[in-house]
């Protein structure tokens, strides 16, 4: 020590008393510090998260008689487009005949509707390869075919072909009457 | 950055490192080894203050900037959401309003205690100027950062200073309209006061590197304002000074969040509460605390061009301070007559601060009718304000020359280390109990 | 004998800061004691919902909220908060009450602007469309949005309550304009706004006595509340901020002796 400039100063590391307690104080000192430094980052990254305004359109309600059987409505669900379709009889029993043919994404036409409210089917509308709205009517299936990279679904939203690796997901959602849902 | 390095590399990877960029060397005899007299007292730690604070309102800054939406439609909505419906967006912005005020309350404190010291005198006038440099910056800054919230303070006031502009003969008016984007403060206004108020303090942080190089040449001025003589007067930096900093950091840091936690509107205006109209003016216009000395300086003057000369004149003075001053002692520790003076300029500030506060034509005391001199009465803080914005000048441009050249000092140390114990007890104005008495 | 200057000094500066108060014709608010002042204070839920009622009842025919939705009745720190529900969407007396309340809307088949009832993710329903439109139904005056008043006014939450119960007779010597009434505590002493508060003129739920006084003090806590939904929040933060910063400047205190106490400086 002694070539350096502050050669002349004694060593703060370097002396008598009781090492531990030195030790604890400086070491709790820094711990303190950093957990300063966390409890300060914590608001900081969470303020990206969504706020309570955004929180708040998080569910809304639909009332299903707007829905035409046959057609499908789309809306706006938490900043995405929600499919919500009034399927045919014949594009029910598409979906129950395939139930167990190769999927990729295994899952029966029950799974994917309300009991007893098989002719409403209710899907978040982005592909599950990379985002895109798959329009509806397209594809060899009888449902929906993304024009980004050529993923097809059938009646019941399940992957059939293409490049995405899941069904179109159901969100949660529930009736609150006979012709009234809840999503969110 | 000044004298031989310390640092020897101890790994291999180091080693490599340091002969292609020696950052590690750089950061170890900047901030670790960095020889610092070690008689500093507690008012030598508003550097490392400042720097925090640079740091918190560039931080909370960007973050708040996510929020904001800066159109004379949206402004004052969106400042609210953050307040109600941001995760933690009422602490963010609590931080970053009151932040600027403690900023300024450390940039004054460090600036007194130069003042008290005579830390800009030669060899360190470029690190003053710098300084002054960053002050300036720091005043846009906050002026810009005001005006988006878009209350009717914010509204206002960007009104009366851009045009104070307008004072400018001849290209005033044109510029005025230039600043503005329109012809009147608006929109297109707003929304390049905010451009610049996220621009500004990436350049402040620029200019406190090169403050920070320039404190690194000549190394930190001390109490007793006598060089440093040999190692004894010093010690390094760490971990002598990083945790002195960090003690006094860690008690600005309570009374800042006693302003953010329990009064954070303590400091701003009702005013500002409201959002802009344009065709209602409030009642009492005032700026921020830290800028009413200069808002009475403004005001003393019944010439419009004359009161914007003397403002930016009250500021601009400071940058030749360093040629200004005669004495060849620096510490006011063994100048007791300049240190009344001192005292007197410190109240000074303070009486212009009150001033600023006030309307120009009410009475100082109140139930006193004192006579008309001129074009106001003498008991009304316009008189007040002319008189100390005299003494302000006179600080500088008169008292400061002459004591220098008339006063006979105490006899000064030979060395920091040799009057260590018998320093006379004395500090910067404020001191309650001296703080380099401890430890 | 500079410390003497000082104290001098600090004596002349309090002398200094009377006179400003004291300068303006407008009455001084009267203090009351707010169960949300200080440090610890919270808000008294029961009367933040008379509060509520006041304003739903009497205030909202002029007042906007413009920044406050009647989900915010139900969330953490406010009137109706539920723990049960979470999500202040869910809380089903925020529902109702804001069921109960007709907001415009577009209808998205016809594009006609139709009334709905609102949602609790609605806004506060203004009582006029736009700012001409209120001022033409309060001769001139602009009844100002309530969001923030309490932190709009010097005085706060003793200031609207002052102004509420503030009406008098005019003064010998005072003018008031035709269609204004006087009220000591708002500037110039001329207000736009009638008095609105009588007694019995809200039925409280939980029984209160509605007297004029108890309304103008239910409804200014319920404008404190509205102006910092957070202040609860923020003060439980900060408390534990203050005992964490407090131990963190012990610890360096510490440190720092132990540091610095081979060095004689």
């Amino acid at each position: 020590m002694a070539d350096t400039v502050v050669g002349a100063n004694p060593d703060p590391h370097a002396s008598g008393d009781d090492p531990n307690r030195r030790d604890f104080i400086h070491i709790a000192a820094g711990v303190a510090a950093v957990g300063l430094v966390g409890g300060l980052a914590w608001p900081l990254i969470n303020q990206m998260n969504p706020a309570g305004d955004t929180l708040a359109l998080a569910s809304i309600e639909f009332d299903l008689s707007k829905v035409v059987e046959g057609q499908q409505v789309v809306v706006k669900w938490r900043g995405k487009p929600l499919f919500v379709r009034y399927r045919t009889a014949k594009e029910i029993a598409a979906a129950i005949k395939d139930d167990h043919s190769d999927l990729r994404d295994p899952a029966t036409d029950e799974s994917r509707h309300k009991p007893g409210k098989a002719q409403f089917l209710i899907l978040i509308g982005t592909c599950t390869h990379l985002g895109c709205v798959p329009t509806f009517g397209g594809g060899d299936y009888g449902g929906w075919f993304c024009p980004c990279h050529g993923s097809v679904y059938d009646t019941s939203g399940r992957i059939r072909k293409g490049p995405a690796p899941l069904n179109l997901a159901v969100p949660d959602y529930s009736f609150l009457s006979d012709s009234k849902v809840k999503v969110g | 950055m000044s004298g031989h390095s310390t640092y020897e590399p101890k790994s291999g990877f180091e080693r490599w490192l340091d002969s292609r960029l020696p950052i590690i060397r750089f950061a170890n005899d900047t901030i670790v080894t960095f020889p610092t007299p070690k008689n500093l007292n507690y008012w030598w730690t508003f550097g490392g203050i400042l720097s925090l604070m640079l740091g918190m309102q560039i931080v909370t800054g960007i973050v708040l900037a996510m929020h904001y939406v800066p159109s004379a439609d949206g402004a004052f909505n969106s400042v609210q959401r953050i307040m109600r419906d941001v995760n933690y967006g009422w602490l963010i912005r609590n931080l970053h309003a009151n932040g600027a005020s403690m900023f300024f309350l450390a940039v004054y404190m460090h600036m007194f205690r130069n003042l008290y010291y005579g830390s800009y005198k030669a060899p360190r006038e470029v690190l003053w100027i710098l300084g002054c440099v960053i002050y300036l910056l720091m005043i846009g800054t906050a002026f810009f950062g005001y005006v988006l919230p878009w209350g009717q303070m914010s509204f206002h006031g960007a009104v009366v200073i851009t045009n104070l502009i307008g004072a400018i003969p001849v290209i005033g008016p044109s510029v005025t309209t230039w600043l503005w984007g329109g012809f009147a403060v608006d929109n297109a206004t707003l929304n390049r006061f905010f451009s610049l108020h996220y621009l500004l303090p990436f350049m402040i942080a620029g200019v406190v590197g090169l403050h920070i190089w320039a404190l690194h040449v000549p190394g930190n001025n001390n109490p007793t304002g006598v060089n440093v003589k040999s190692a004894e007067d010093t010690v390094s930096f760490h971990p002598y000074y990083t945790v002195k900093d960090g003690f006094a950091i860690s008690v600005f840091l309570i009374m800042y969040a006693v302003f953010v936690f329990f009064m954070p509107d303590a400091l701003g205006d009702a005013a500002n509460y409201v959002q802009a109209n344009p065709l209602v003016t409030p009642q009492h216009i005032v700026p921020e605390w830290y800028l009413l000395p200069f808002y009475a300086i403004l005001r003393a003057v019944p010439n419009k061009l004359m009161g914007v000369i003397l403002m930016f004149g009250a500021i601009a003075t400071l940058f030749v301070l360093p040629w200004l001053d005669t004495s060849k002692v620096r510490s006011l520790r063994y100048r007791p007559t300049a240190r009344l003076y001192y005292g007197i300029f410190f109240l000074t500030c303070i009486v212009l601060g009150f001033c600023g506060a006030h309307s120009p034509d009410d009475p100082v005391i109140p139930a006193i009718s004192g006579p008309q001199l001129l074009d106001a009465n003498l008991n009304s803080f316009v008189w007040l304000s002319r008189i100390a914005a005299l003494y302000y000048f006179a600080y500088f441009w008169v008292i400061t020359p002459l004591l220098g050249l008339t006063e006979t000092p105490l006899p000064v140390p030979e060395s920091i280390s040799s009057p260590v114990l018998s320093h006379p007890a004395s500090a910067p104005v404020g001191a309650v109990a001296s703080p380099e008495k401890r430890g | 004998m500079l410390r003497k200057g000082f104290a001098f000094a600090a004596l002349g500066l309090v002398l200094l800061a009377g006179p400003a108060l004291a300068a303006t014709t407008q009455e001084e608010p009267k203090h009351l004691e707010w169960s949300f002042d200080g440090p610890f204070g919270k808000f008294d839920k029961q009367q933040v919902q008379r509060g509520y009622k006041v304003y739903r009842e009497v205030c909202s025919a002029c007042h906007s909220m413009n920044l406050m939705y009647f989900r915010n009745l139900g969330q953490t720190g406010g009137p109706f908060y539920d723990p049960k529900y979470q999500n202040p969407n869910d809380n089903p007396i925020v529902k109702s009450l804001a069921h109960d309340i007709q907001v415009k809307d577009i209808d998205p088949d016809t594009g006609d602007v139709i009334s709905r009832p609102a949602t609790p993710a609605d806004k506060f329903a203004p009582p006029f469309p736009n700012e001409p439109a209120a001022r033409a139904s309060n001769g001139g005056a602009l009844p100002p949005d309530l969001s923030v008043m309490s932190k709009a006014r010097e005085g706060g939450s003793d200031y609207v309550y002052s102004l509420l119960t503030g009406f008098s007779n005019t003064p010998r010597g005072v003018t008031v304009p035709p269609g204004k009434y006087y009220n000591a505590y708002f500037p110039g002493g001329a207000i736009g706004m009638p008095p609105p508060l009588t007694d019995g003129k809200v039925t409280f739920d939980d029984g209160t006595a509605s007297t004029i006084k108890q309304e103008a003090k239910d409804v200014a806590v319920f404008l404190a509340w509205a102006s910092d939904p957070k202040a609860e929040e923020r003060k439980a933060f900060g408390f534990g901020a203050m005992i964490y910063l407090l131990i963190f400047s012990g610890l360096l205190y510490a440190s720092y002796r132990r540091i610095w106490r081979n060095v004689a400086h």
